[in-house]
Formats: C-alpha cells, structure tokens, sequence
C-alpha cells in the first residue's frame, strides 16, 4: 500500500514538474533565439514575458477545433495522441537523483526503476515515429504526406547510430538500468576528474557523446535537421493541418522528446546527478550561484533599463536569494543537490539545442541522408569497436 | 494480477490480429498489426522475458513496421475491393475452419509431451544478461550462423538494389 502512495505522489511531482519545463522550455526557446538575433523576445505578459506559457495555453485551448472534411478521421485524430503519450511515458524511468530519505520513509527518485530502462527508452522512440507518420498520411495533403514520409525516413535513419553510440556506455556500465549506469559513474579519478563516460579511461567517450546528441537533433526533428516540418518547403510538415489543442499535442510532444533525450544524454555520459567537483565543494556550488543570479538581479534593480525593472528584478533576487539559502541548509542538501547538479546537465543540453537552432541552417534532404548513412553511422561503429576493444583488453 | 493482465493483453492480441484480416485498408491492417505487436511484447514481459519484449517492440514494433507503413504511404496504396467470394467458401468456409482448428487442438493434446501449467513471475531466465550468456555458451554456432546469413541478405539486397540504378 505504502508503495502506491509513494508511487503516486512521485508520478503527481514528475508530472506537475515535467508540465511545467514543457511550457517554459517554450519561453526559453523563444527568449535565447530573440538575445541571438538581438531582439527582445516575449516580453508584454507578465514581467519579462513570463505569463507568456499560460497565454499560450489559454490561447490553444479556446482557439477553434477545425477537423477538415477530406482527412481520414479516425487517425487524423489518433495520430496526436500516439505522438504525445509515447513522448511523456519515457520520463516515467528516468532517475533524477539517488536514494533519499522522506519522513523515515527510504525510496528512489524515479518513478520506477525498469531493469531494460535504456531498451525501454528505444523502444518508445521506436514506435513514436507512427505518430507523425500517421499525421502525415491521415492529413490526405501533399505537404503533410511529405513531412509524414520524410521524418519516418529520417527517423529510422537516424535511430541506427543513436542506438550503435548507446551499446559503448553499456558496455563499460555493465548494465542496463539508467539507475545502475548511472551509479557506475560516480567518484573521481585523482580526486578530481569526475568518472562520467565522456571523462572515462582509458577511452572517453566524448565522441560518441557528440555522435548521440547529433543523433538526438535527428530524433526529435530539431534544427538543424527539422525537415518534416521545414516551413518553405511543407508549409508546416506533417502538422500542417492541425490546429488548436492537436496542434499542442505534436508541439508538446517536440519539447518532451527534447527533454528525454537530453536526460539520457546527461545518465549516459554526462554522469546523471554526480556532481563535476568532490563533494565538500561542489554543494557550495547551487548556493553560490543562486546568490550571484541573485546579486545580478539586484544591480540591475538598481540600474533599470526599463521603468518596471525597478519592482520585479528585487522580487526575482529576493527569489533568488531564497533559493540559495534552501540549497545551503545541510538537511535538505541531500535532496537538493543531485537535482540541481542533475538539471544543470540538461538545461545545458537544452540550451545546445536552442543554441543550434539559432545559429545553424537546415539541411538539405539528400545532406540529412548522405550524414547518417556514410558519415554518423561508420563512426557510431568505430567508436563502439574501440570500447569493445578497451574493454576487453582492460 | 499477472492473470488479469494475462487475459486482457491476450484479448487484445487476438481483436487486433482479426482486424488486421478484416480491415480493408493497408494502413489499417498495418496498425493492427502493431497492435499485435506491442500486445505480445506485454506478454512477453508478462512471462519474464523483459529483453525478448523489449527487442519485439524496437525491431518489430518499431523498425520492421515502420517500413511497412513507409512504403504503404509512398505508394498511397487505397482501399482494397473485396474479390467476389466463391460458393464453395461462403458455404464451406466457416466449418471448415472450426474443423481444422480442432484437429490443430487434438493434435496437440494428443502429441506433445504434458507440459506443467505456466506460473507468472517464477521465471528468471529472460534477463539480458542471461541471454547474452546462453548466446555466447551454448548457441554460439547458430548465433554465428544466423549473422552470416543476415550478412548474406544485406549484402543481397544491396546487389539488387544496385542493379535497380544502373
């Protein structure tokens, strides 16, 4: 019984917070590419355009449902439902940090521990390409069909050397829990170098970490490779003739393959919640940067740029502030540090992804093709011979 | 539990393999297909055998299917006309069907050794490491031959593929 309670409290947190970076990854996204162009960004609902998620919101949930009369209605409407559950299931095995201890009550911070976690992982990504093919095909539309046809392509192009880059940590890991892999990278070489797989000896796997997160932009149809949905050629791909919440379905979906795939990036190589320094030191870390956030804030409440930065930039270093002193209470160290240490990775990997997509142009289609089959795969297959070896031979 | 989940994977395996026959549209078929797929897979998993299951889902669910629903939508294959029927299968069809599906049943039951009951959880022997054990001991010369052999058919395909474009 205590298992279920448990269990459901972990699912309503990771649900409510994993909600929650969707609709802010959106803001986020939006806001970097502006400062790379040099705009502003979402900046009129709320301070800083940080209502701009629940505007959003608001505005795909009253916006009108159209069902064009030439689809094929059973999965035109199936299609974004296979796209958004296959895209939030995959978080349920993610670990987010290590054992911890709730009221006397010992348990994972993971909603369950699969013993084939990271097979669990490919096959969900696997079988999510049925629901932007089938949004492709079901639309009965040209460009739709394009889209449909071209990610499917692409989608099991791209799977071969994410999954040839995946076996090098699993072979020196031994395993294939996300939580055992990532147990296996703890502690430090010299005291220092921390033992994640991209600083692992003999042989770092930095090269299959850059081939994975290649592979992962494929994946999730992003910038540089977004061509299922290239806007000046497909008008919008395979969701072009979606609107409304079906439309949010497919853009949720985007941003949780994002998030899933940067958490796998950050458990298999990026060593999950293990701290980059030892530990008296890297708990200093959060603390040290909440303050600093905070003073930012502050100097800029001094020096505003804008008249309403006077009021809401004290109230964000106050927040700040807040957070800093919460990362330094020893009690809750043991919970709050792993998850910091944890979302710093992917929120960097996020940021790479928004990164990219501010600086990088499209392929064209025959490049995308002509990348995964002659270049991305013979090398996602060296690097996996070199592990094997160095495995073998240590 | 594991009876209840039994019999509802079971049932679904079972309505999406008809309606894989039944459907007349390509894409239809195929997704029952899947269906048929991602049901086994959970009894599979059901039975212990969680890398079996999961290896169903990536190279069958996934993969294979998808090049199933790929070339159905590149050749925008439509609705399938039903052939007209001849008399003999409309009259004789049904038992003869029941009759040899009996025979298949006593056929079993009388050939086969008695085989005990299946029990849910009390078998261990599907894990991935145990596997790779069993594949790298006992079953090293069929593994090694199953490899040449898939080597043989890509490297088959490749030729004919070859050909094509020339």
């Amino acid at each position: 019984m205590n298992f279920f309670i448990v269990s459901l409290i972990k699912i309503v947190i990771v649900f409510g917070a994993f909600m929650t970076t969707l609709a802010y990854l959106q803001w986020i996204e939006r806001k970097v590419l502006a400062h790379i162009q040099i705009r502003t960004g979402p900046l009129r609902v709320g301070p800083h355009g940080l209502m701009q998620p629940m505007a959003d919101v608001v505005k795909l949930l009253t916006k009108e449902d159209l069902l064009p009369p030439y689809v094929n209605r059973f999965f035109y409407l199936l299609a974004p439902f296979i796209a958004v559950c296959l895209a939030l299931i995959a978080i349920s095995i993610i670990p987010f940090g290590p054992e911890i201890e709730v009221f006397g009550y010992r348990t994972y911070m993971q909603i369950s521990d699969v013993s084939v976690g990271i097979l669990f992982i490919l096959a969900i990504s696997a079988v999510s390409v049925y629901g932007l093919a089938l949004a492709g095909w079901s639309s009965n539309n040209k460009y739709s069909l394009l889209g449909g046809l071209r990610s499917s392509a692409q989608m099991i192009s791209y799977e071969l050397p994410l999954t040839l880059v995946i076996v090098s940590p699993l072979l020196l890991a031994n395993q294939l829990s996300l939580r055992a892999i990532s147990d296996t990278q703890a502690g430090y070489y010299l005291g220092f170098i921390p033992k994640w797989n991209i600083f692992h000896m003999p042989f770092p796997q930095i090269f299959g970490f850059i081939i994975f997160m290649i592979a992962a932009f494929a994946e999730t149809n992003r910038v540089p490779f977004d061509l299922p949905e290239a806007e000046n050629e497909l008008v919008a791909g395979y969701h072009t003739e979606y609107s409304s919440m079906k439309f949010a379905c497919f853009f949720m979906s985007e941003y949780a393959n994002m998030v899933t795939m940067s958490c796998v990036a950050t458990l298999l190589f990026l060593g999950a919640w293990h701290p980059l320094f030892p530990a008296p030191y890297s708990n200093w870390v959060a603390p040290v940067v909440f303050a600093l956030v905070a003073l930012i804030c502050f100097y800029y409440a001094i020096e505003p740029a804008r008249k309403r930065d006077r009021t809401t930039f004290p109230i964000f270093g106050l927040g700040f502030l807040v957070l800093a002193v919460l990362f330094a209470i020893p009690v809750l160290q043991t919970v709050l540090i792993p998850i910091f240490w944890f979302a710093a990775k992917v929120g960097f990997l996020l940021f790479a992804y928004i990164w990219v997509r501010g600086t990088l142009p499209r392929f064209r289609y025959d490049q995308l093709m002509h990348f995964a089959w002659t270049f991305l795969f013979p090398c996602a297959l060296l690097n996996l011979l070199l592990t094997a070896l160095l495995v073998a031979v240590f | 539990m594991d009876t209840i989940l039994f019999i509802i994977f079971a049932i679904v395996a079972i309505v999406c393999a008809f309606n894989l026959v039944l459907q007349k549209h390509p894409i239809s078929s195929a997704l029952s297909l899947i269906g048929v797929m991602g049901a086994l897979a959970v009894l599979y998993l059901l039975l212990g055998a969680e890398f079996i299951a999961m290896a169903q889902m990536i190279v069958y669910g996934g993969a294979v299917m998808v090049l199933f629903v790929f070339v159905i939508m590149l050749l925008n294959a439509g609705t399938e006309k039903t052939s007209s029927k001849s008399w003999f299968a409309q009259i004789a069809g049904l038992p003869l069907l029941l009759a040899f599906i009996a025979l298949l049943g006593f056929l079993v039951r009388r050939f086969l050794p008695r085989m005990p009951r299946v029990e849910f959880g009390t078998w261990y022997g599907g894990t991935a490491e145990r596997i790779g054990q069993v594949l790298f001991t006992d079953y090293l010369l069929p593994f090694e031959i199953v490899s040449i052999l898939i080597l043989i058919a890509i490297l088959g395909a490749v030729v004919l593929a070859q050909k094509e474009m020339d």
